[in-house]
């Protein structure tokens, strides 16, 4: 303010000068009165302005110097007292809040001042902030490449895809010009050329190992720098004034399984690397960042991870494939074999029907031919016919039994019988032939061998005719013992049957059976052969004297399944042979002797043969079997009634009906119930009508069943006259008849 | 005499042939032997029941086989009374036939059923022929003042 506002005695003036002031003044009044309405009206539209009071000072100060100014417009005349007053005041007033906004402004505008600074800073601040995060994202961006990289490895278990996709991510991902691997070769000393991104078929290219630069990069795990002019850089080739981008290499370890120990991570105990070298586009002036080579080393180790489980898929995969192979070839070979036996099972099964049928058809005839008129050279042939059909059939069964014996379908028909008679009978069949030969046969049973015993007779007759049999065929002269006594624990231990452990108790006992032979022995080193089927000892005599050799061999199995041992010894040939076989038989509770059941076997020679007058009562619902049984028994003299219905046969029968031969096979007919009615029809015991059961199936179900009911016998059709004749006079004599079916 | 003679080999060789072939078995050879003086035309009695039985039987099983819904049960009881009858004379093929139409009736399988019905059909009547051959034969024989062997 130039102008100072004292009261001064007016001089006359300039008028000129005078009248420029007070424009002057005027435009100064205006110029102060609008500053502060701009002040306000910016600051009003600005949200941010945190020193309003300031501004108030301000415009107060503003105002206030302005009104000075505008009453100064007024002091260029004569003024009145009240104007100098009012000048006076708006001067002191103008003082006073200027002095007050000079004092202000010492600390705002230091402040206003460090807002530049600090805008400043701010702005430094965020470029750098903006340079990181840009550094960021691209390591972001990297870290998503390397996931995704990684991700598209391990996704596959293929090992050529595996590294296609390596190379081609890494291409992508670090924008390379090319990118190859190099995989040691087989014999360990040079690199191959595997794989590249941009050239299809890489030519076999190859370098040795040990370069110096190869040694650098796989001595460290790091991806190192390598010059773009070393042999495996070089791979496109240099097409003039090109600038070769910077060049990385990395190894890449190739793990095998053996490598994986558990305690035992593998550091460098693997020594095989592959090499894989990366090239930055040239010409580009790009240079590798440290994000970069990082990428890099990670995607090494991924590619190498990928790989090995590759290989170990491979791997797996490949015994897999065996297995399944063979798992297919064994269940092939099982299904064959399955089918063999089957076929076998068939096939004997039929021709034992078919070998038996004309057998059958032959022994009989001839046996009947043997009963009508005929010359002596006729009977001669007949016999001899006889005979060897006789023979055949019997090797027929053998054969049959022998293939049903290694099955293990084989089952022993146990039943109680007497164990003398059995000897007694083995004696009698081999005395003839002994006697023809003047061997004389000796039978020596000890005392305290039980009478009955409980096994299976058929089978053990069969064991001892054919050792029997053995001993008189090999023998041409001399004599035959055959001892059998009950084995005593001391002497069932045999050193001669190590693997042979009996333990008698109290419902067993073990049967010893000795046949001694002074014949032809046998030579010790062909013992063991004896038992194996159709072998024969080699020595002429045996060989005429027929035989298929499976005699023993059966034996053996028979008595394996009678939980037995048979064995033979001989000093040596000419020197005789002995046989000795033990075996396990049941002793037959005391109360069972009365119900012997009868053995077929016996000869029904003595039996009744002529029925005449008996009554007997058939029930059959079948016509034609009806009548043939009833033909059966007429033609055995019996007095027969036929009923085809239980109703009719409970009305029809009575107590003088001593037989009742009933079907059980029959459907919706229970024959068993109708025998249990009839027993329960007669009270009385004599009275009682002795039930047979006739039935075509030959379980042992069947018979128990039939035993449970009270029925006498069982019978299986077709029943042939001589059979029918032999059950009929056993019934009558015994009361009771349980065929072996 | 020469022509008993040979009618006594024809009789015998078809019967042999009949043994051979399989259409008879031992059962009738038991038929044969319970002919006597009491009992002079037995054979031909049994055997005619069985063919008059047998085509009763083989009717009720072709009407049974044709009905929409079989009633396996009753097809079953017929073979059963079949196989009966088939190996009480010894007509051996016809009971062999019965044996695995049976299964067919417990597996209800009516393919089956009816292809083994046109089997028996086709044994049955085989049978039927060589035994009426047979009874014929005999018959000439006695005839030509011969007698047959009861074998």
């Amino acid at each position: 303010m130039e102008s100072c506002n004292c009261i001064e005695p007016q001089w006359p003036a300039d008028e000129l000068l005078m009248k420029y002031q007070y424009i002057s003044d005027f435009f100064i009044a205006l110029a102060y009165f609008s500053i502060p309405l701009e002040l306000i009206y910016f600051v009003k539209k600005s949200a941010v302005f945190p020193y309003r009071w300031v501004l108030v000072q301000f415009g107060a100060f503003i105002v206030l110097c302005g009104a000075t100014h505008l009453i100064n417009l007024w002091t260029f005349t004569m003024h009145s007292r009240t104007v100098a007053i009012v000048m006076t005041t708006a001067k002191v007033l103008t003082a006073v809040v200027s002095c007050a906004t000079a004092l202000m402004l010492v600390h705002i505008i230091p402040d206003l001042l460090s807002v530049k600074t600090r805008e400043l800073f701010l702005k430094n601040k965020a470029a750098e902030l903006d340079r990181e995060m840009g550094l960021i994202r691209t390591q972001e961006e990297t870290g998503r490449h390397v996931r995704m990289l990684t991700h598209e490895i391990r996704s596959t278990l293929d090992r050529h895809t595996i590294l296609k996709t390596t190379l081609v991510e890494l291409g992508r991902t670090l924008a390379l010009e090319e990118c190859a691997l190099w995989m040691p070769t087989r014999t360990g000393l040079e690199l191959q050329l595997s794989y590249t991104l941009r050239q299809q078929n890489p030519v076999g290219y190859t370098v040795p190992i040990h370069l110096p630069v190869i040694n650098q990069v796989f001595s460290s795990n790091r991806a190192v720098k390598i010059s773009p002019n070393c042999p495996v850089a070089r791979i496109r080739p240099l097409a003039g004034k090109y600038i070769p981008g910077e060049v990385v290499a990395v190894r890449v370890p190739l793990l095998h399984l053996s490598n994986f120990q558990i305690n035992d991570w593998p550091e460098l105990s693997t020594k095989r690397y592959a090499l894989m070298v990366l090239m930055l586009p040239s010409d580009s002036a790009r240079q590798w960042h440290v994000h970069e080579l990082e990428l890099v080393e990670v995607v090494a180790d991924q590619v190498a991870v990928a790989l090995s489980h590759a290989a170990i898929l491979e791997e797996s995969m490949r015994a897999r494939d065996l297995l399944i192979e063979q798992n297919v070839a064994l269940d092939l070979a099982r299904r064959e074999a399955e089918t063999a036996i089957r076929a076998r099972n068939d096939f004997l099964a039929v021709m034992n029907h078919e070998m038996r049928t004309p057998m059958h058809a032959i022994i009989a005839l001839s046996s009947l031919l043997q009963e009508t008129e005929l010359t002596p050279e006729q009977r001669l042939m007949v016999e001899t016919i006889l005979k060897s059909s006789n023979l055949l059939a019997t090797l027929i069964n053998d054969v049959l039994d022998l293939s049903r014996l290694e099955d293990g379908s084989l089952q022993l028909d146990i039943g109680t019988f007497n164990l003398h008679s059995v000897f007694k009978e083995v004696l009698n069949l081999i005395k003839p032939v002994a006697s023809v030969k003047k061997l004389s046969v000796t039978l020596n049973l000890a005392q305290d061998l039980p009478v009955y015993a409980v096994g299976d007779e058929k089978r053990l007759m069969q064991t001892m005719l054919n050792v029997v049999g053995n001993a008189v065929k090999f023998s041409k002269e001399g004599s035959i013992s055959i001892i059998a006594f009950v084995a005593k624990s001391e002497s069932l231990r045999d050193s001669r049957a190590p693997d042979f452990f009996p333990m008698p108790s109290d419902n067993h006992f073990y049967l010893r059976v000795q046949v001694k032979d002074s014949g032809s022995g046998i030579n010790p080193q062909e013992i063991p052969k004896l038992f194996t089927k159709f072998s024969q000892s080699q020595s002429s005599a045996t060989r005429n004297s027929g035989g298929s050799g499976l005699g023993l061999a059966i034996c053996k199995r028979f008595v394996n399944l009678m939980e037995g041992h048979i064995w033979l010894e001989s000093d040596g040939l000419a020197k005789g042979c002995t046989a000795t076989f033990i075996v396990k038989l049941g002793i037959p509770e005391r109360s069972n002797e009365s119900k012997l059941p009868f053995t077929p076997k016996v000869p029904a020679n003595h039996g009744q043969t002529n029925f005449s007058g008996l009554k007997v009562l058939v029930m059959d619902d079948n016509g034609v079997s009806r009548m043939v049984t009833k033909g059966l028994l007429e033609h055995l003299g019996c007095d027969v009634s036929t009923v085809s219905s239980s109703e009719e046969c409970l009305h029809v029968v009575s107590h003088e009906h001593q037989v009742v031969f009933l079907d059980v096979c029959m459907p919706g007919i229970d024959g068993f119930e109708l025998a249990v009615t009839i027993r329960e029809k007669f009270a009385k015991r004599h009275e009682k009508p002795l039930i047979v059961a006739l039935t075509g199936n030959t379980d042992k179900v069947t018979k128990e069943n039939c035993m449970r009911v009270g029925i006498n016998g069982v019978i299986q059709k077709p029943i042939s006259v001589d059979k029918m004749r032999s059950i009929l006079s056993e019934l009558l004599e015994h009361r009771v008849l349980y065929e072996a079916l | 005499m020469d022509v008993v003679v040979q009618l006594q080999r024809q009789l015998a060789d078809h019967t042999a042939s009949l043994f051979h072939e399989g259409f008879l078995n031992e059962q009738f050879n038991q038929l044969q032997q319970l002919q006597d003086e009491s009992n002079p035309d037995f054979v031909v009695e049994v055997v005619s029941l069985f063919f008059e039985d047998s085509e009763r039987l083989l009717n009720e099983l072709a009407k049974a086989l044709e009905q929409q819904a079989v009633d396996y049960k009753k097809v079953d009881a017929h073979v059963h009374q079949l196989k009966g009858s088939s190996s009480s004379i010894g007509a051996q093929r016809v009971q062999g036939v019965c044996i695995p139409f049976r299964n067919f009736c417990e597996e209800q399988n009516n393919e089956g059923c009816l292809k083994c019905l046109q089997q028996v059909k086709h044994e049955y009547s085989l049978v039927k022929n060589k035994l009426e051959t047979l009874f014929k034969l005999e018959q000439q024989l006695i005839a030509a003042g011969g007698s047959f062997p009861t074998l």
